[in-house]
This record gives C-alpha cells, structure tokens and sequence, in this order.
C-alpha cells in the first residue's frame, strides 16, 4: 500500500506532506459561523438605521415607543439575556472539559435565560399594543417591532438550537470531540446578544 | 436569513468516533442508478456549477424573449405591441431576470465549477449547503416567474422605488412576487458566499498561497465577499417592503412620514456593490483567458488583484451616484461625484494590464480570445460612458434617459456576458469532454458583436437626444425613429448570436464523436485545472497536486531558458493527472438540501395567498433543518473499500486521529477519511 501512495502522489511537489488542518488554521464550520455573522451585521444595520430614520412618529399618530416602554423592566430581561452569555460560556467550557452533566445544566440555562427574554419581549409588545401601539400605527411603530421582532427571532432561532444541544447530549450524541458545536451555536447566541446591547442603546437609551 | 442558522447543528462528518451513531432519520440516498436522481441529490460542485449554468441560460432565454417584446414595441413610434402595463412588467421583469437570474448564477456557476479546481481542492466547504444555494436560486428564479400566471410580473423596474411599489401604486401581486423570489434567491447567495468563502480561505492544497492562487479565484473571493455584505442590506430593505405590502407597516407610506429615501439608499447599498460584484467573475475568467491566447503570463498579477480587492472596498462607497437627481444636497453629490471618478481607477488598472498582457504575445485568435478582447474593448466603452455619470449636471442631463440604458448594457452585456461566453468555449471541453466547434464559435463572437453594438450604440444618442427609459412609446417627430429602428434590428441579430451559441452546443457534441478527445489541456493552458482530465472526474484531483508558483501547471510544462526562450520541459502525458480516483472518498449525496430550498417558495406562495401554506412550508422546512442536520455522514456503503486510499501513508498527521481513534472498519467514515483528504472531513457539513 505503501508504494501505490508513493506512486501516486505528486511528482512534482518539493515536499510531499499533505497538510491535514484547514489553510487558516480555523475549522471550517467555525469560520462559516464567523463569516455569516459578519453578514448579519449588515441586516441589522439596515433595520437600524431604519429605526432611528424613523424614531418619532408623525404627530397624531399615537405613541412614540419613547412613551410606552418601562425602561426598568427591559433592563432586566436585558440583563438576563446578557447573562446568557455567560452560562453559554460556561457550557462550552464544560464540554471541554467532558463535563457532560454540566453541559446539560448549562445548556438549559441558556435556553431558559433566552426563553425569559423572548417571554418578557412577547409581554412587551402586548403591553405596547394595549397602550395604543400596534404594528401599523406608525412608522415609529413599524420600524420598533420590526427591529426587536427580528432580534427576537434570532433570539428563537438560537433557543432551538439550544435544545436541540440537549436533547443530542441527553441521548449521548454529543461527545466532547464535538464541542466545536457547541462552541459555535455560542458564537451566534453571543452574537445576538451583542446586538441586543445595540439594539438596547439604540431604542431605549438613546434620548 | 434564520434559514442558515442551524447549519452549525450540522453534525461533521469523519470526526465521529466509533460510538456515534446517527440518530433515527432516513439514511442518505445511495448513488442511484437513474442519471436524473444523480443530479437531484448530488452535492458535487462540478454538477451544481453545471446546473446553475444551465438554469442561468434558461432565465436568459426567458429574459431575452423580454428584451425582444421591448423592442419590437419601440419598433415605431406610437407602438401598439404592449400595453403599458405590460410594458412596465416586461421592462422589470427583464432587469431582474438577467441581473438575479442571469448574470450572478452564471457567475455563480463558474465559481462552483472552477475555483474548487483551481484551489486544487475535492469539493467546496459545505457541499450539502452548495447543493441548497443552487436549489434555492432556482426556486427563487421559478417562484418570481411564476407570477406571469399569477396575474403579472413586478411593474416597478428592477429598483421598485418607493412609493412607487408600494400597495397603492401597484395593487397587483407582481412586487410581491419580486419581493420574495429575490430573499429567497438571497438566502442562495448568502449561503453561496459564505460557503464559497470558507472555501477559498480554508481548502487550498498544499503550497497554493494566496498569492499563487489564479486571478479567477481571487475576483470570486471578493465577489463572495461583496455579496455577503451586500445581500443582506437587500434582504432588509425587501423586508421591509414586504411588511409594508402585506402586514401595512409604514416604512414607504409617505402620508405617516415614511422616506422613499431610505428604500433608495437601502437599494443601491445593494445595488452597486452588486454591479461589481457582477463584473468581477467576468474579469477573473477574461484574465485567465488571455495569458493562455497570449502565450504570456499575465501583466502585474498583483497589481490586477489588488486592483480588484479595491474595487470590492470602493464599491461601497459610491452608491449615491444613481441618486443625484433625488436631491440628496451639494455635499453628497461632490463626495459621491469624486468617490465614482476614483472607483474608474483600479478598473483602468485591470484594463491597462490585459493590454500589456497582449502587448508583444503570440496571440491566438481562437472564440475564447475574440470574447475576451470584446470585454476589453466593450467594457472600455461602458466605463468610459459610466465615469461621465460621475459628473453630476452631467449626469443630472442623462439621468433616466437611454443614456443609462446604453451604459449599463455595455458594461454588463459587453462585458460580463461577453466574459461568461468567452468562458464557455474556453471551459467547455473541461467541464463536458469535447471543444465547441471553432469556426461557429468565431461567427457567433461577430455576429454578437453587430448585434450589440446595433442595439446599444444608437441608445447613447437616443438618450442624449432625450428619450426617457421605462416609457412604453415615443411620439413621432422627435428623431427617435430611425434609431429606434436600428436598436431593434440589433436585438434580433444579437439573440439570433445567442440562438447560434445554443445550436454550437448542440452540432458540436455530435460531431464530436467523430473526432479525438481534447485531452485535458485542449489550450496548453497555465492553471492546474488543466491537469485533469476532461471531463473533470468526480474525484477532481488525485493525488492533491502541490504548488510551488503561480501558474503552476505551465511551468510543469515549460521552463525559461537564460536566454528567455521557452522551452517544453515535459509532456502533457508526464504532466496530467491519470488516476482512475479509486480510494478517494467523496461527500455522499442528499436529499435534504432540495427539499429544504423548495419549502421556501411554499412559505412565499403563503405569505401572498393564504398563511396556512406557510404553516406547511415552515413544517416542511423544519423536518427538513433537522433531517439534514441529523442525517448520517455517509451513504450506506458509502465509504466502504476506502481505507486504502492514496494518501493513507500521512494519515497520522490528520487532526482527526484523536477522535477517529475506533476501528477503520467500523466507523467507515472516520477511517475512510481521515486518510483521504481531512479536509473533506468538514466538508460534510
């Protein structure tokens, strides 16, 4: 077997060791994370912009969201997507370390933190339409619900990956040789919470 | 978008131990013995790059019937062809036809089918994910057409500008279709550049730097670039308009102080990072013909590059100048007045260095040639017509006039289109075994040549004498009728040109069975795609070739002697690859990504008609995310008789070992492919 490898590889290269890691050294599923991200920056940006073009409704045109948030409850179920964050880190670090118990605990964290906010954003948006500010209110209206809706989305989408993490660990399907996914459903669960503190900043601090 | 974002779920393939068993799903599908199902499920990018192309050519056919209803309703003054209704859906639809469904998926094909090769890799990144862009560019192209049975095309022009598309001004569902076919074939760029990306960065072979690699897959890697940045401002603005549509936000309801501005800002951040993000594939594929006809390698490689990644910086900045009559103010219009002088820069750069490039070569006057020298000299054409736009009372003068027209056809027709069929001579005996016939070729080249020219040359005037764009007809007396006359002459022989293209296809692949095979390197050409047989196998390279310099495969063949001669070092037969790929183990086929990409028009159909069909779609898609993300690396017997593969031998430096530490035979994929090549081994992604 020896000599038909020798036989067929390459003549002409100088040094015939074939490199087995990727070019950048970064897995590719971990670079097309990275890759994507980038990409979703500029969604954001788009839905961003539109919001502050956008920030006052025309006079007569019910509530600015100005008006009808409650800034002390945002910032805690803004705080506990923040603190996502860290649980999400903690649950890469443990499937590191092959600590599957942990993984599991820290895992449902995650999702259980995630699920709090995309719960306080429902109630939210409840509230906001009771109080007179429904979708199609106003441009100010439009453009609020479709900026946080999107970042709940996004938020959702992160949750079901999050579960479906634990439901692969609970069935033995995730191996510490496969922490990589893990790590890379946190990069995007730390992505969307950095774009909450924009989003937050933006909408709700920004006079 | 939420579309890709399960993609890391996606179980690598290889790296699995011995105890991963894939959960309960349908396994994948076996190599089946139907030719059509081959292509359904396949994931090989030679195939998904062949289909794009060939839906790319059927979107033309349709979007050139388009260009010909146009014209010959300006055949005369007062025409009664169209209505102007259907005028103003054929105009749009013909601009987005040939802009989404024509020119990017051709460009796409070419970056599927060559830049794996000429990284000298077996496949892309994420072959499933490759599998699912085609897919959903064709269900986005498909959905979108299906509104001409669904009571009419987009009526807004390609930009539907705001508030011109909104509800009021156009009640018809043609805009929703727009809408919605384009964020589906959106997705199919996204996860196209994403995956293209992650390729070019990750799975070069061994010694291909990237300053070795070919020009051709430098301008896809800023292509890709340029469409991950600018897709998503698109994918924005469209929702937008969709929620505007269809849910009654306000974003483009001037009446509650919604901005048409920002749908036109929104538009063209998209929209010219998209010219050039259309160009480009035409530059790198006319730069690696040229040196080939040339016998010379190409002037100041570096400079073109570099050129190039300019042009993917400045494309960025220069949107403004299709917006110097909206009022914008005097600031704006001199920052984007000089930004657009500027970006005619690193575009003189390319040009100057094709010119060196012939400058003293041995030129060979083959189709492949003829096409790139009219890039050259076309593209020049609509360059110099685009910096006169940066001027803006000049521009203010020519804004919506045939001008425009004329310009945007020169550099997109004249110059993309005439790259892209440039290629498909030059590629064809690579990607299909046999070489289009010569003299044909030559004809077609002249004949498209007349047509174009009769047909946009005499748009420069009509646009300087005054005549608007996007109206259904014209008045006599104005001196618009004879020329008129002539654009539409033009047109019928510039699609009669097409009509022969698709005829050559045809006549030379029976009368190629009377003549040799070209062999893998028909051109004595310079990059290591070459060094395959042609057709490319499945397997593309075995072994992996190792390079050392650019144009690796020429200096295989040739060396320069001191006294600047080229002499011919080794054979052809010494230098082309002979392996029959026995032992390389390939991705296994899928059926997810097919059915993942058609959910989405279901999911589309209902948000226009009725909301349970996008419970279906979304059911369909869901089942679809987990099916792929939960299906087994491999066929059944997939991997099997793989362990001896030919680069076995280094098989102990794989990153894999650690994890692939069970038996071979076991875990067929883990032995199977560690040896072969690790970097399959993400591929499966």
């Amino acid at each position: 077997m020896a000599e038909i490898s020798m036989a067929l590889r390459d003549e002409f290269s100088p040094h015939a060791h074939i490199d087995h890691d990727t070019n950048t050294g970064i897995s590719n599923t971990k670079l097309g994370m990275w890759v994507f991200l980038a990409s979703e920056c500029l969604l954001f940006g788009g839905l961003i912009t539109t919001y502050l073009l956008y920030k006052t409704p025309v006079a007569g045109e019910g509530p600015s969201p100005k008006q009808v948030y409650d800034l002390g409850f945002t910032s805690v179920s803004s705080f506990l997507l923040l603190m996502s964050s860290l649980t999400m880190v903690l649950a890469v670090a443990a499937i590191e370390r092959g600590d599957h118990h942990r993984l599991r605990t820290w895992l449902a964290a995650t999702a259980l933190l995630g699920s709090t906010f995309v719960a306080g954003q429902v109630y939210e948006f409840t509230a906001f339409v009771h109080e007179g500010m429904g979708y199609t209110t106003s441009r100010s209206s439009s453009a609020f619900y479709t900026l946080t809706g999107f970042h709940g989305v996004h938020v959702t989408v992160g949750i079901i990956m999050l579960v479906s993490l634990l439901i692969l660990s609970l069935r033995g399907k995730l191996p510490e040789h496969r922490a990589e996914t893990v790590e890379v459903v946190g990069l995007y669960w730390h992505f969307v919470d950095v774009v909450w503190i924009v989003i937050f900043g933006v909408v709700y601090l920004i006079p | 978008m939420a579309l890709t974002e399960p993609q890391p779920l996606a179980l690598p393939a290889g790296d699995g131990s011995a105890a991963f068993e894939p959960l309960g799903v349908l396994s994948r599908p076996v190599r089946p013995k139907q030719k059509w199902r081959t292509w359904l499920f396949t994931v090989d990018h030679k195939r998904i790059g062949v289909m794009y192309g060939t839906a790319a050519i059927f979107f033309f056919v349709i979007g050139g019937c388009e260009a010909l209803l146009i014209r010959a309703q300006l055949w005369s003054p007062r025409g009664t062809l169209l209505s102007a209704e259907t005028y103003n859906q054929v105009f749009t639809m013909h601009g987005t036809t040939m802009v989404f469904l024509v020119v990017m998926p051709v460009g796409a094909a070419f970056a599927n089918y060559l830049m794996p090769l000429q990284i000298g890799a077996r496949d892309v990144a994420f072959p499933r994910i490759n599998a699912f862009s085609f897919w959903c560019f064709l269900a986005g192209g498909l959905f979108l057409q299906t509104s001409w049975l669904f009571g009419g095309g987009a009526d807004g022009g390609w930009f539907n500008y705001a508030p011109n598309s909104g509800v009021v001004f156009s009640p018809g569902h043609g805009i929703d279709y727009w809408n919605l076919g384009l964020i589906i074939a959106g997705v199919a760029s996204l996860t196209g550049a994403i995956n293209l990306i992650v390729t070019v960065l990750n799975l070069r072979c061994p010694g291909m730097d990237l300053f070795k690699m070919p020009i051709f897959t430098w301008m896809t890697l800023v292509t890709q670039f340029l469409l991950l940045f600018a897709i998503p401002v698109l994918t924005c603005a469209q929702f937008l308009l969709m929620f505007d549509r269809l849910f009654h936000a306000n974003f483009f309801n001037v009446q509650s102080g919604g901005n048409p501005l920002l749908w036109e800002n929104l538009f063209w951040v998209f929209g010219h990072p998209e010219v050039y993000l259309m160009i480009l594939p035409a530059f790198g594929l006319v730069s690696e013909m040229l040196p080939v006809f040339a016998r010379k390698p190409i002037f100041g490689y570096s400079f073109i590059v570099w050129s190039g990644i300019a042009i993917g910086f400045m494309g960025w900045g220069v949107w403004a100048h299709h917006m110097f009559v909206s009022g914008i103010g005097p600031i704006s219009v001199t920052t984007f007045s000089l930004t657009t002088m500027f970006i005619a820069v690193p575009t003189g750069v390319k040009i100057l260095n094709w010119t060196a490039t012939l400058w003293g070569g041995k030129l060979h006057f083959t189709s492949p040639m003829l096409f790139s020298i009219g890039l050259i000299t076309m593209f020049t054409i609509g360059g110099l017509s685009g910096v006169t736009h940066s001027i803006a009372p000049a521009d203010t003068q020519q804004h919506d006039t045939y001008y425009i027209v004329a310009h945007f056809h020169y550099v997109l027709f004249g110059g993309a289109f005439f790259g892209f069929m440039g290629a498909f001579y030059f590629y064809w005996p690579k990607v299909f075994g046999y070489l289009l016939n010569e003299r044909l070729g030559k004809t077609n080249f002249w004949v498209m040549l007349l047509g174009f020219n009769l047909t946009f040359a005499p748009m420069h005037v009509l646009g300087l004498q005054g005549m608007s764009r996007r109206i259904y007809t014209y008045d006599g007396g104005y001196g618009f009728d004879f020329w008129n006359k002539v654009c539409t002459i033009g047109a019928f022989i510039l699609a009669f040109s097409v009509a022969m293209f698709i005829f050559n296809i045809f006549y030379s692949k029976v009368k190629a069975k009377s003549l040799p095979p070209p062999g893998p390197d028909p051109w004595d050409a310079r990059t290591i795609e070459w060094m395959t047989p042609s057709p490319t196998p499945e397997w593309n390279y075995d072994p992996i070739p190792t390079v050392t310099r650019l144009d690796e495969f020429w200096y295989r063949k040739y060396a320069d002697t001191e006294d600047h001669r080229l002499v011919r070092i080794h054979s052809l037969e010494e230098v082309a690859q002979h392996s029959d790929g026995e032992g390389v183990h390939l991705p296994s086929p899928s059926y997810w990504p097919i059915i993942a990409a058609f959910s989405l028009p279901i999911i589309a159909y209902g948000l226009i008609y009725t909301l349970w069909l996008c419970l279906v779609g979304g059911l369909v898609l869901t089942v679809a995310i987990f099916g792929w993300a939960l299906e087994p690396p491999d066929a059944p017997g997939g991997g099997h008789g793989d362990e001896h593969g030919p680069d076995d031998a280094h098989g102990e430096a794989g990153e894999l070992e650690s994890g692939a530490s069970g038996s071979d035979t076991a875990d067929e994929t883990s032995g199977a492919e560690a040896g072969a090549d690790a970097k399959e081994v993400e591929t499966v992604g």
